[in-house]
């Protein structure tokens, strides 16, 4: 149980960096933490596939993405004049309301009581994989040539007319 | 023994963490690692459920959840990396091209 509640308030106080912190490098850096605290979370859950897969495509992969965003656009976010979050106080009240929520809607279920039995085995996963869930699987590959494809063509930008469109947004504004 | 609520209450706090920083943001990067909280408090819904009543496809499902992850954050980031370039930033509420 100790190690349960430690990954747990891991992620939570790594998830309240992620939210809080003005910097949002060491925001990227937290996110991994909670990433990571959860991937503990589903090896606890013996999911360790999954935990595998989490640190594989997230941590490995959408951080390093991320970060490296985060370092293409360093020069803009330079904006000290201006705070880096607003309206913290109305923000607050709706998660929190949203929360409250959430806790007094799922603590009236009276869950049936679990058995620990076996726990999925990687077999059984891939089997269902490419039987029953066999449309949700190409639909999800379907989702990924659409998203690539659109990434491609929206930060290849346009190379035959360069910053057309810069002067396209101004002129309009200043006449 | 697994400890169902327990996990309930820690996914919901994590979701609401996600929607708190959603709303206080202004970088739009920050806003996407708002997302990422959310979908992973779904994520582990599912992987907790699936373990204490023994259904198989919930893990499949989580895998679905992090594979959409994967591809929002690639094309929000491209749209932000356009955004940079034809805005010139990266905070959501100054890309007011469009605003009348």
């Amino acid at each position: 149980m100790v190690v349960w509640v430690g990954f747990a308030g891991l992620a939570l106080l790594a998830a309240l960096w992620v939210v809080t912190l003005r910097n949002l490098f060491r925001a990227a850096l937290s996110l991994g933490l909670v990433l990571m605290a959860i991937a503990g979370l589903f090896i606890l859950l013996e999911a360790e596939f999954l935990a595998f897969v989490q640190i594989l495509v997230y941590v490995g992969a959408i951080l390093t993405l991320v970060v490296f965003a985060i370092m293409l656009t360093a020069k803009l976010q330079i904006a000290p004049s201006v705070p880096a979050s607003i309206q913290a106080v109305p923000a607050a009240a709706v998660s929190l309301g949203l929360f409250i929520t959430l806790v007094s809607v799922t603590r009236s279920v009276a869950w049936p009581p679990t058995s620990m039995g076996e726990a999925v085995p990687l077999a059984t996963l891939g089997q269902q994989l490419v039987t029953t869930l066999v449309l949700p699987f190409e639909v999800i590959s379907l989702v990924f040539v659409a998203s690539l494809v659109g990434a491609i063509s929206l930060a290849a930008g346009r190379q035959g007319r360069p910053s057309t469109r810069a002067t396209d947004v101004s002129t309009p504004a200043a006449s | 023994m697994i400890p169902v609520q327990g996990l309930l209450y820690m996914s919901s706090a994590l979701c609401s963490l996600g929607v708190y920083g959603m709303l206080t943001r202004r970088n739009a990067i920050g806003m996407l690692l708002s997302i990422e909280l959310i979908l992973n408090a779904a994520a582990l819904n599912f992987v907790v459920f699936g373990r204490a009543y023994h259904q198989v496809q919930a893990q499949a499902f989580a895998l679905f959840i992090i594979a959409l992850a994967a591809c929002e954050a690639v094309v929000g980031l491209a749209i932000i990396i356009g955004l940079t370039r034809s805005a010139k930033t990266v905070y959501a509420d100054e890309a007011t091209q469009l605003k009348g």
